[in-house]
């Protein structure tokens, strides 16, 4: 079990979404960066989509009731256990009475915190994931208050190469606070005119107040509609990185989003940069940039068969000794990675 | 009744990575409407391994999918041999939902007086007239089951509050302009209320938890107040006895 001694600014439960029932306008939610969610899973043992903590901005202080592997992944809060400081995606072993404190974003919004074995959260609709509007998921459907406590499904103590489940910090990904964000085009790009898309593409926007798991509001140049439109359109489905356009100014759809919706939609982030996104505070900046749907295919399954070989690399029960070194061949320099067979 | 098979005007459009908007017009129609039921029952019976969901719209279905299972190309070609067979197949006729509603009151219709008199009619027949069609629900989204309804009577319109109401029960039976429906989660809005549904019309603890789904008509019948209560009673029978 942990328990809250501190709840932090907003941490849920989240896992990789309520799919299957938004044909009932019932939301997905689930964790903002899905990568950050699926590593820390990973360097845990567990499947990449289960829930975990997702802490924004002010974490929280967590007190072991019982002993855990735990790791965190995402945004870094300048964690620390029992007092040291403890790195982003390692894997550690808490004993019970262990203090796990996330004071605050230095980088990045959000972070996760997967606990080996999972949470024993509230599951609705095949998902743990909490859903505030809707009051389900997680803990009773809300943010974690003072005090709250969660019981660990099945904690393990001991995993294989434990003392090598680590992966560096900025793994598979690198965030930042004005990164460029791959997008594709439409469905309603003709909403749009040619100067309205070029001005999209080729500005800067920033991140307004208004920021939250529902969605970004950005500010920047005016996004000109085409003739004849206003950006309305017939409500249809809402995606996660839908990026709608209401009056000139672009919002990003987001975890939270509602299932249908009656804005024009530009473009949307495309999957594997929606992680670049969830991490971005008040005040960041992004560009956009078009990419085609294959490309972003490519990307996508690059990152998806990452994550399947990082899990077999941490789990093959095989490795004795893990060295890392930096090499230098024709100039060139490599990461390399060397680990002993048993 | 057979769904037309037109399909030239079908558009295939990417709503992220791992969705295709699968669109079959631009305006809110029950010609349309139909086809977007039709295209769900044949997707559902092809059974395409990685698609995730639909979400069926008023013109249009999003498809979500996984493209580590299945990507782009092949998904669209699964999905125009979805649309050719629409036209092929015999569509059932959509079931009828009938909801109970205690019309009026100042607890529950408190808009029912300014309905009926600036209609000009009494509040009986502005019951009779709310609760004579089958009215199309066209889909469902924005909160938990709320649902877009076509088909009000013109007779019964009437124009949104100028002050919307900051909290409206569960339940809430309304109309704006040419529209009505019901408010399925407690929330702001500024429709008249003209009754109110002992339903529980959201339940996450019930499967489904919304008691009626896009495609399907829904019909109205007035109720009294003990006929009221019984229902809500039945309804809310586990309130409170949510699961940990």
């Amino acid at each position: 079990m942990i328990e809250f001694l501190k709840r932090g600014l907003l941490t849920t439960v989240q896992d990789i979404g309520r799919y299957g029932y938004q044909r009932m306008g019932i939301n997905v939610a689930g964790a903002m960066d899905e990568l950050a969610l699926a590593l820390a899973n990973i360097l845990v043992g567990n499947a990449p989509e289960t829930e975990a903590l997702e802490a924004t901005v002010l974490g929280p202080t967590l007190k072991f009731h019982q002993a855990n592997i735990f790791a965190i992944s995402g945004a870094d809060f300048g964690a620390r256990l029992n007092g040291q400081p403890i790195e982003l995606n390692r894997a550690y072993l808490a004993q019970a009475g262990s203090i796990l404190e996330l004071p605050v974003a230095k980088r990045g919004a959000r972070a996760y915190i997967a606990f080996s074995g999972g949470l024993a959260a509230d599951c609705l609709m095949e998902s743990k994931s909490t859903y505030m509007k809707g009051v389900i998921g997680g803990i009773h459907g809300r943010a974690a208050l003072d005090g709250d406590t969660l019981a660990f499904c099945a904690p393990r103590c001991s995993l294989p190469n434990l003392p090598y489940r680590f992966l560096g910090e900025d793994y598979g990904i690198h965030y930042c606070a004005h990164p460029v964000i791959r997008v594709l085009l439409g469905p309603q790009d003709d909403y749009f005119s040619a100067k309205g898309i070029e001005t999209f593409l080729n500005s800067e926007y920033t991140v307004s107040k208004e920021n939250d798991r529902m969605g970004y509001r950005l500010t920047g140049p005016a996004i000109e509609a085409a003739e004849g439109c206003d950006g309305n359109i017939i409500s249809d489905g809402i995606s996660f990185g839908a990026i709608q356009v209401p009056t000139d100014q672009p919002i990003i759809m987001m975890a939270d989003h509602q299932t249908t919706g009656g804005y024009a939609k530009i473009a949307h982030v495309i999957a594997v940069d929606l992680p670049l996104v969830a991490q971005l505070k008040t005040g960041d900046t992004m560009r956009f940039r078009a990419v085609g749907v294959e490309e972003a295919q490519d990307l996508y399954l690059q990152r998806y068969q990452m994550l399947c070989e990082t899990a077999r690399h941490l789990n093959e029960d095989k490795i004795s000794r893990k060295t890392e070194n930096q090499v230098r061949i024709n100039g060139q320099s490599f990461h390399v990675l060397v680990a002993e067979l048993k | 009744m057979k769904a037309l098979a037109e399909d030239r005007k079908v558009r295939f459009l990417n709503a992220s990575d791992r969705t295709i908007c699968v669109e079959f017009g631009n305006e809110i129609s029950e010609e349309i409407n139909n086809r977007v039921r039709a295209f769900c029952i044949v997707l559902e019976e092809m059974q395409i391994e990685g698609i995730v969901e639909l979400i069926p719209t008023y013109r249009s279905v999003s498809v979500l999918y996984r493209p580590e299972v299945i990507r782009y190309a092949a998904l669209r070609a699964r999905l125009e041999e979805a649309v050719s067979n629409t036209g092929s197949i015999e569509i059932p006729p959509p079931s009828v939902v009938h909801v109970p509603v205690l019309y009026g009151g100042e607890e529950f219709g408190p808009d029912m007086k300014f309905v009926a008199e600036k209609n000009g009619l009494s509040e009986d027949e502005v019951i009779a007239i709310h609760s004579a069609p089958e009215y199309l629900i066209y889909m469902l989204g924005f909160t938990p089951g709320y649902c877009y309804l076509g088909g009000m009577d013109e007779r019964i319109a009437t124009p949104r509050l100028k002050t919307p109401r900051v909290r409206i029960p569960a339940g809430s039976v309304a109309i704006a302009g040419l529209q009505t429906g019901i408010y399925s989660v407690e929330s702001p809005g500024g429709w008249q209320i003209i009754g109110r549904t002992p339903w529980k019309l959201y339940d996450a603890h019930r499967e489904p938890p919304i008691p009626y789904e896009a495609g399907q008509r829904l019909k109205f019948y007035p109720i009294d107040q003990a006929e009221y209560d019984r229902i809500y009673a039945e309804w809310h029978a586990e309130e409170g006895g949510g699961e940990a």
